[in-house]
């Protein structure tokens, strides 16, 4: 089998404000149900090796991690190769349940915006509120970035990982590009010491 | 003459010489200096040629409410029209050139136009557009169109960029003045995040200047500690170059904030549109000085009082040696007193009022030597391109000339207005306050948010208190009584600064000077200097019953130019209110409306331009196409080939060999666009027969069957295969367009109607790269791919299957569109390249071709298969499409059953669907109405039919093309005539709609 590529070939910026870089390929499983149903948060923990994320948050340990996408969606996340595997676990595991599981890796495009001004950079695009103080570390916020739809995820080193539909990488890494130019700055946000959790 | 004065100028850093163009000319200025103070330092006092009758006119004012002095800025990507030059910071290098005059500056012509002001009254175009109308076309127009205008419009791309920052806040304030920044630190204090914009690139509005003592401090002072306060303080923001541009529903607030326009030459975006939610809004957006309504008040060198202190105190700009101060109120003195102090002439005030005894302001005049005239005012201003006198004339007469005072200058004032846009946008009410003879918020009715409360709070100036002390002890109650509201407590150390105060005699209202001028005076006492309109004008249209104050300024364009009259307003509807013989509160104001004051469309638009104008979806396979002659389509928001264009070929060449190749070898089609959505759950069949017309329900995995959508009018909406994974699990395929919107179809029948049925759906339709394999070879080259049996017994037609085909993991439905054997075959989208790549190689022998869209279409014309947006425009149901075998006669029910069942849905004269082939062989126009007998009611010819799709067939070598036609099926044979809009008519008879392999035996191999 040929290796899976991204998007973007993992394309990368760096001449701006903020790190910009395309990365993955990323295994992502979608998960359906009812998240509160005791064998789903007894899964999350078995396969992906954390706690079920409360709502709006997206806990990680190493690759995996387990996203908060709505009130019956959650989003798995996995090394690509382990995709197969994994969801050959959790199909075994939802068997006479209504719950589902869908691998989407291909579906989405994953960026990392990282550096000291990131969170400037993705307030120019996304109405969300990213004060240091309201948008914390393990934060996980569906969104609109651009024209587009998107998830922004502060991870526990202080970049933000965004992720988009594979078709509109192109669009999306344009737009990050854009708003990461050189004298772009904005000096709203108050500077921040860096916090590098290895767990959030 | 406007000179430079040798001391002064706060704002100046006399240290940095900057030089600039006007109109060609070179001129100097200093870093600091507007292009407004700059122009008056080098005595250029003619700015520019009015709208209508291209009078001279100079500079009014000092701020952003300037009417006149528009200027075209720079050049090409960064020529800009209609820019301030009372808001314009100079910068080295500067070109700026005056507005709307021809040939020239100081001698136009269309200053004639003056001459014939006779002719242009008060709703001219409304009065010409009626008749006659031959002249209108001919004559007026084309005159007009010429000499009325402002700024050009921009020929070359903009050369910036621009962008938008999303902010979010508890308090934001809105100005920048001693208001705004004791309002900053009252709510900063009190622990909210706070936001404070401010226009100009200063701080302290025009405090300074007014002078006054706070705390025992200087103006000045006090404004710097109060700065270093909140600069200490982590929660609050100070935006300067930032103006709040617009108020709008729950506290969403845009500021418009110029970045570059005084270092165009620096990195970065140009203008950055801030998009605020605040938990609440202070407007401490200050006041602006009226003008005084007296004839010639347009000359250049009639200025507000306040603007000429302004250039005097913070630019080292005199206006002229000689300057008459015309006023009805105290404040106006303190231009006076600084005209005096920077050793300027004031010949004298002419005071409107009648004061029983002196005030602080006018005793200090006095003492200075100015001569005070009290009860008088001006009759008229002498000189046409400058000021070289005014007549005087007692305020309570007619107009009769008492003596002539010669000078170079006049400043006026009629009063303040405080600024109550922002407050009104959003739907703040005004109460007219007598006493001050202005209109300001009247805060029992603030605009209100969800929870019923207002959300606006004015401060200072803004909420009509014009005392310094007034002004800081109301902004410290308004941000305290904010800070509260939302839920902060008043820090215990805060307290209102206390001011000096200033004893005033009230002002006095004065709408027109002398109050009973004459009509010759009255025809040159201009109201809207921007648009020219005269206190003539708005009186002639009381007199022609425009009693509304919005009509009339429609009728008149009263406040209607880029300004937005906010200088005239006041002025106007007091005229307006004087004509009707009505109190101004009863006339009221005309509608405040975002924005403020004119934003530049890059900052609307952000960085909705160039390549991120739209977001473009693109296929895995899109760099291959592009690479490989592919011609795009716009398919939804995907780009997609519309054919692959080769050395030599015309794109209908490409399409038509595209065709031929696909019918006799072997075509490759990225279908990667197709939606592919997962339905999954118990109740997966039963919900999916209520989506289809079809059953659903009854397929076996393993298989796939064609499905229609239709809405709940019945219409048609969506088509597309459906394969059955497992006995739970569904993949609905749908068309590329309608990928995200049946989705949403989808799932808001199942999470707001059938919220109660098992049923998951997961949207996979990018995790995939989709591949038609297509043709005689289809089957041979995925055999030479190898790992997979897709023999016709182990895969029949209509089949799916999961395998691996030359090592990718794929799933192959055995599904056609094109009535060829086909295979269409997924795979995950990062594999999608190395897929048809592997394609390409295995079908090198056997002639394969990618192939586009087009012939695509062709395909399925040529087997009569619908296409949706083409057969279907919203208003076609299936049964019009012949494709009553795929609505099932089993259900009891589904989506659109019902409404197909109405009477109109039955007409039996419903256009059908049926095949049109031209008797010449000739192609179709796409759209063209075939027509019936006679004309109808409306005298139109009746038509009975349409073309929805055509092309020319290379497989038959002839026009094909299918059509909707009243009782078409029942007409098999007949010609129907189709005129074209190529002054051509066409004629086709009627056929079936399948003009190839109608048995389907070449899909079925």
């Amino acid at each position: 089998m040929s290796e899976t590529v991204t998007a973007l070939k993992n394309a990368r910026y760096s001449a701006g404000i903020a790190e910009i870089s395309e990365i993955g390929p990323l295994g992502m499983i979608t998960i359906r149900g009812d998240l509160d149903a005791p064998f789903v948060r007894k899964v999350a923990k078995k396969v992906a090796g954390v706690e079920r994320p409360a709502r709006g948050m997206c806990n990680s340990e190493g690759e995996a991690g387990i996203a908060w996408m709505s009130p019956d969606e959650l989003l798995l996340f996995c090394p690509h190769v382990q995709v197969s595997e994994v969801l050959n676990r959790l199909h075994a595991a939802f068997e006479d349940t209504h719950t589902f599981a869908a691998n989407v890796s291909g579906a989405r495009a994953v960026f990392r915006v990282a550096g000291p001004r990131a969170r400037e950079v993705l307030a120019k695009l996304a109405p969300v509120d990213l004060a240091p103080e309201k948008f914390t570390p393990g934060m996980f916020r569906r969104t609109r970035v651009g024209q587009v739809p998107a998830a922004i995820w502060l991870r526990g080193d202080g970049s933000f990982q965004l992720f988009c539909f594979r078709s509109v990488a192109q669009y999306m890494f344009d737009l990050l590009k854009a708003a990461a130019q050189p004298g772009s700055e904005v000096g709203y946000f108050q500077p921040t010491t860096e916090v590098n959790r290895e767990k959030v | 003459m406007s000179t430079r004065l040798a001391t002064g100028g706060r704002l100046l850093n006399k240290s940095a010489p900057l030089s600039f163009s006007f109109n060609g000319k070179q001129m100097r200025g200093y870093e600091g200096d507007t292009l407004a103070s700059a122009l008056l330092a080098n005595d250029q006092v003619l700015v520019g040629r009015s709208f209508k009758y291209h009078r001279p006119r100079g500079i009014v004012t000092s701020g952003p409410e300037e009417p006149n002095a528009l200027m075209n800025l720079g050049q090409e990507g960064r020529f800009e029209p209609n820019a301030r030059a009372t808001t314009t910071e100079l910068f080295d290098g500067l070109e700026a050139a005056s507005q709307n005059h021809w040939p020239s500056l100081e001698f136009d012509v269309g200053a004639i136009n003056k001459h014939l002001s006779r002719f242009l009254p008060a709703g001219f175009y409304y009065k010409m557009f009626m008749h006659p109308r031959p002249l209108w076309k001919h004559v007026y127009e084309p005159i007009i169109r010429h000499s009325a205008g402002l700024g050009k419009a921009p020929k070359a791309a903009d050369a910036d960029n621009y962008e938008h920052f999303y902010a979010f806040c508890d308090v934001l304030i809105v100005g920048g003045g001693v208001a705004g920044l004791q309002a900053a630190l009252a709510a900063g204090q009190s622990g909210a995040r706070v936001i404070v914009l401010e226009q100009s690139p200063h701080w302290g509005g025009r405090a300074p200047v007014d002078g006054g003592r706070i705390d025992g401090a200087s103006v000045e002072d006090w404004i710097a500690q109060t700065l270093a306060q909140l600069r200490g303080m982590e929660n609050v923001t100070l935006r300067e170059r930032t103006m709040g541009a617009g108020v709008y529903d729950h506290g969403y607030v845009l500021g418009y904030e110029r970045l570059r326009d005084h270092t165009p030459d620096a990195p970065g975006p140009r203008h950055c549109l801030w998009r605020i939610r605040a938990g609440h809004v202070i407007t401490a957006t200050g006041a602006i000085e009226r003008p005084l309504s007296f004839a010639g008040n347009d000359v250049p060198g009639v200025m507000l009082a306040s603007a000429v202190r302004d250039y005097v105190t913070n630019y080292a700009v005199s206006p002229g040696d000689r300057t008459v101060l015309v006023t009805n109120n105290d404040n106006a003195y303190l231009t006076a007193i600084a005209l005096k102090h920077a050793g300027l002439d004031v010949p004298a005030i002419l005071d409107a009022r009648v004061l029983p005894q002196d005030s602080q302001l006018v005793a200090q005049a006095k003492a200075l030597g100015i001569r005070v005239l009290m009860g008088q005012g001006v009759s008229s201003v002498q000189g046409s391109k400058r000021v070289t006198g005014v007549a005087v004339c007692s305020q309570a007469g007619e107009g009769a000339v008492l003596e002539e005072i010669a000078c170079d200058a006049v400043a006026m004032s009629g009063g303040w207005s405080p600024v109550v846009h922002l407050w009104s946008h959003c739907g703040g009410k005004l109460t007219w306050d007598k006493a001050r003879a202005c209109f300001r918020p009247d805060q029992d009715h603030p605009p209100t948010g969800a929870d019923g409360l207002g959300f606006v709070t004015p401060a200072g100036a803004a909420a009509g208190m014009f005392a310094l002390d007034d002004v800081l002890h109301d902004a410290h109650a308004a941000a305290e009584g904010v800070a509260t509201t939302l839920g902060f407590k008043p820090a215990r150390e805060a307290r209102s600064p206390v001011a000096e105060r200033r004893e005033e005699a009230p002002m006095s209202p004065v709408w027109q000077m002398p109050q009973g001028a004459s009509v010759k005076l009255r025809e040159k006492t201009f109201l809207d200097y921007q648009n020219d309109v005269k206190v003539s004008d708005v009186r002639l249209a009381a007199q022609e019953g425009f009693v509304s104050v919005e009509h009339a300024k429609r009728y008149t364009t009263l406040g209607m130019a880029t300004d937005q009259g906010k200088l005239s307003n006041i002025n106007g509807l007091a005229t307006l209110a004087g004509a009707l013989d009505a109190e101004i509160p009863s006339v009221g104001t005309t509608t405040f409306r975002p924005p403020y004051h004119p934003i530049s469309m890059g900052a609307i638009a952000g960085d909705a331009r160039g390549d991120t104008f739209q977001p473009i979806r693109r296929t895995p396979l899109c760099e291959w196409h592009e690479a490989n002659g592919a011609v795009w389509e716009p398919v939804g928001q995907w780009r997609r080939p519309y054919a692959y264009v080769q050395s030599g070929e015309s794109t209908h060449d490409a399409v038509m060999r595209e065709v031929t190749n696909t019918r006799q070898n072997l075509g490759l089609l990225d279908a990667s666009t197709l939606g592919k959505l997962i339905v999954r759950g118990p109740d997966a069949g039963r919900f999916l027969d209520m989506l289809y017309t079809n059953m659903m329900s009854t397929l076996k995995p393993g298989k796939c069957r064609y499905g229609l959508m239709c809405n709940e009018n019945g219409f048609l909406i969506d088509d597309g295969v459906v394969a059955r994974l497992d006995e739970q699990t569904f993949l609905c395929h749908t068309t590329t367009g309608g990928a995200d919107s049946i989705h949403a179809h989808m799932e808001e029948w199942l999470q707001t109607e059938w919220w109660d049925w098992k049923v998951h759906m997961v949207n996979a339709t990018e995790h995939y790269a989709q591949v038609a394999v297509v043709g005689p070879n289809a089957r041979k080259c995925l055999e030479k791919l190898g790992g997979m049996d897709l023999s016709r017994e182990a895969l029949g037609f209509m089949e799916w299957t999961d395998g691996e085909l030359g090592g990718f993991k794929v799933r192959v439905f055995r599904i056609s569109f094109s009535g060829e054997l086909s295979y269409e075959i997924a795979v995950e989208a990062g594999q999608g390249q190395a897929f048809w790549d592997a394609l390409l190689v295995a079908g090198h022998s056997l002639g394969v071709m990618p192939y586009g869209t087009e012939c695509l279409h062709i395909l399925r014309a040529e087997k009569g298969f619908i296409m949706i947006g083409d057969e279907t425009d919203g208003t076609v149901i299936p049964q019009d499409l012949g494709l009553n075998w795929a609505i099932s006669k089993k259900k009891d029910d589904y989506l659109g059953k019902r409404a197909q069942q109405r009477s109109h849905m039955q007409d039996p004269n419903r256009w059908k669907l049926v095949g049109l082939e031209t008797t010449d062989g000739s192609t179709l126009p796409d759209g063209a109405y075939a027509l019936g007998r006679g004309e109808n009611e409306n005298g139109q010819k009746v038509v009975e039919g349409r073309v929805t799709s055509t092309y020319h067939s290379p497989t038959l070598d002839r026009g094909i093309a299918m059509g909707l036609v009243l009782n078409g099926p029942d007409r098999m044979g007949e010609v129907l005539t189709f005129p074209g809009t190529d002054g051509k008519t066409y004629e086709a008879m009627i056929v079936d709609p399948v003009f190839y392999d109608p048995k389907g035996e070449k899909q079925n191999v």
